[in-house]
């Protein structure tokens, strides 16, 4: 800071620099980070051009080329450069709109998660005494269930399907969400400045939306982007197991399932899926932990 | 000390009846008539039909239906598996201790491995070998488990041939059951190749269990190392002149530990929850394998006893660890 003083200008000093400003300064010093952001990029554009990427349906089957090989490998074709499956569907076709599906509901898990987990622990944070106690209890049930056992329950209930695994998965986390937004309320609440809007007039909705939450959000979008990693992960481990994402559509988890068949003749067949989901967890946590040092001092180590 | 016992045991009654409640509720919430779905295409005609449902007692009103359950589950009366007719917690605890010895050997690996790995990251801090642990780490963390025992069973079984694919032991070795764990009961035989057998069988399902807890420890163990590394006595230790090793295995690991152990007492929903998808892949006769079967046999009762029963456990064990914890450290105990 101080050799910044002595070399800089008058002019720049005055100059300081704005949250976004300094946000990116902090997030691109990290170069895992970044790499992780590029990946998400990547898949994102993928998955939105899907259709202008490849000239293959994710679900055409070509019967006169079951399990092709990888095009470097013997009997491949650049025509299936990542090879087929056993019923003859292009691998790198199936991934890229595989990314689709997992972008999608790791979207959605968050979003859901993080919308109802913030409503539900401004509530419990803000109006404290039983309402709080009663919600902390019921998030205390869903904490001591591994989250992928009770996504199991849930979808026993609700049918196994992707919105549905959707819906298990973002129950399961939301209790972070609640505790995170509970705790920060609770903190922020005895601050001057939420006492000076509420000696100034403001009302309950004002107070909890317009004045505390906004002082809430870091600690939440760390959290909602580490959450999408699990979430895409649980979502496929449900897809493997069969209560995802139904076949035949081509979700990484789902396109898994049956691989053990193929372990002894077809490895393509068993590698990619899995490398597109471990990138991609990857990806999400290294820019977790990058958004994490960026936006949240307090969580620095 | 008592008080604090109580008080701990106290915070597990909610959280127990809500558990059961859930599970409760699993097996009442399913769309449709639970009898004839269990029954499937066959179909079911009336009498039987009525009688299956007295049965599970789904023909009385709902709170009278959850006392019943309730005061089954403490007379260990978790009903009936539909597909065998066994009761529930007698096919749950014959193939518990298949689950219990993998995640014992899983964590047992996962600290031997993780333990070291985070102390060396963090006295080697910002070198080399610390961000090589850490990048490891990070990447097991992210990993589907599910493909990465795939990816082994590839490798190791397939490729190389070194171990075999499924199952706890070679099916030419006859073992009498005396204490479930294969481990033991191999030892216990006169068999010669039997225990080499089972250890062969176990290792990659054990490995790819442990992956998760492995870099979830190692990660904890690293922070909770640089914190320790950072105290004064440390400086004073080795102002003192005894040797980095000493320091850091005597004086600060005993301190550095303390939030490692919760952590790997919060491991066992991951080994549960891990124990799933690893049983699957290596046809292992566990709990995890016989859960996922029976939600795929519509086989609700076991699904509803299954889950019950897990989480308990994981209940249970975290109760443990937070009681040491107290023990351990006793500013826990003391506070309000």
């Amino acid at each position: 800071m101080n050799e910044q003083l002595l070399t800089a200008s008058p002019g720049d000093v005055l100059a300081t620099p704005g949250p976004w400003r300094e946000f990116w300064d902090y997030f691109s010093a990290n170069r895992g980070a970044l790499i992780g952001a590029g990946f998400i990029l990547l898949v994102l554009l993928a998955a939105l051009f899907a259709n202008l990427l490849t000239p293959h349906s994710p679900f055409e089957q070509y019967r006169d080329a079951i399990l092709t090989p990888p095009a470097w490998q013997e009997g491949g074709v650049w025509r299936y450069p990542l090879g087929t499956d056993e019923v003859g569907r292009d691998i790198l076709t199936r991934l890229i709109f595989g990314g689709r599906m997992s972008l999608f509901i790791g979207m959605m898990v968050v979003c859901l998660a993080l919308l109802l987990g913030t409503l539900i622990g401004l509530a419990a944070g803000y109006a404290r005494g039983i309402t709080d106690t009663l919600i902390m209890r019921a998030m205390d049930i869903i904490m001591a269930l591994p989250s992928l056992l009770l996504a199991l329950a849930i979808v026993t209930i609700l049918g196994p399907g992707l919105i549905n695994a959707a819906i298990a998965i973002a129950i399961t986390y939301l209790p972070h969400y609640v505790r995170i937004t509970r705790a920060s309320v609770i903190a922020e609440s005895s601050r001057d400045y939420v006492t000076a809007s509420r000696v100034s007039g403001a009302g309950v909705l004002r107070l909890v939306f317009i004045t505390i939450l906004p002082n809430c959000m870091a600690p939440l979008i760390v959290q909602a982007s580490l959450g999408f990693s699990n979430a895409i992960l649980d979502a496929a481990a449900l897809g493997f197991i069969g209560l995802g994402a139904q076949p035949p559509s081509p979700e990484w988890g789902s396109m898994l399932s049956n691989a053990l068949e193929f372990i002894q003749r077809a490895w393509w067949v068993v590698t990619f899926p899995g490398l597109m989901i471990l990138l991609t967890v990857l990806a999400f946590n290294l820019m977790g932990d990058g958004l994490r040092d960026a936006l949240d001092p307090k969580m620095k180590l | 000390m008592f008080g604090f016992l109580l008080k701990r045991v106290s915070v597990i009654i909610p959280t127990f009846i809500g558990v059961t409640l859930l599970t409760f509720a699993l097996i009442r919430l399913i769309p449709g008539d639970p009898v004839e779905l269990m029954a499937g295409e066959r179909g079911v005609d009336p009498v039987r039909h009525a009688r299956l449902l007295a049965e599970m007692g789904l023909d009385q009103p709902l709170l009278v239906q959850y006392w019943h359950y309730l005061t089954g589950i403490f007379h260990g009366d978790l009903g009936i598996s539909v597909v065998t007719r066994e009761p529930v917690i007698r096919e749950f605890f014959t193939l518990f201790p298949a689950t219990l010895e993998l995640s014992f050997c899983a964590i047992v690996i996962a600290i031997v491995v993780g333990l070291p790995a985070g102390i060396i990251a963090a006295v080697r801090r910002g070198k080399v070998t610390d961000y090589t642990v850490m990048g490891m780490s990070l990447t097991g963390y992210s990993m589907p488990i599910f493909w990465w025992g795939l990816l082994l069973i590839l490798l190791f079984s397939v490729t190389l041939g070194w171990t075999p694919v499924s199952g706890r032991i070679s099916a030419t070795y006859w073992v009498d059951e005396a204490t479930g764990f294969m481990l033991i009961d191999s030892l216990l035989s006169d068999e010669p190749g039997a225990f080499l057998s089972t250890l062969h069988h176990l290792i990659l399902p054990a490995f790819v269990l442990a992956t998760i807890p492995l870099a979830v420890i190692a990660r904890m163990t690293r922070s909770a190392m640089l914190e320790v590394l950072r105290e004064d006595y440390v400086l004073v230790a080795r102002a003192k002149g005894l040797a980095m090793p000493l320091v850091v295995c005597v004086h600060a690991l005993r301190n550095a530990l303390i939030p490692v152990i919760t952590v790997i007492g919060l491991q066992v929903g991951v080994l549960m929850a891990g124990a799933i998808l690893t049983e699957t892949i290596f046809s292992w006769p566990g709990v995890g394998k016989w859960l996922l079967d029976s939600i795929r046999r519509r086989d609700y009762p076991s699904v509803q006893g299954g889950i019950l029963l897990v989480s308990c456990i994981v209940i249970f064990v975290n109760l443990t660890v937070d009681i040491f914890y107290g023990v351990v450290n006793p500013r826990i105990r003391h506070q309000r």
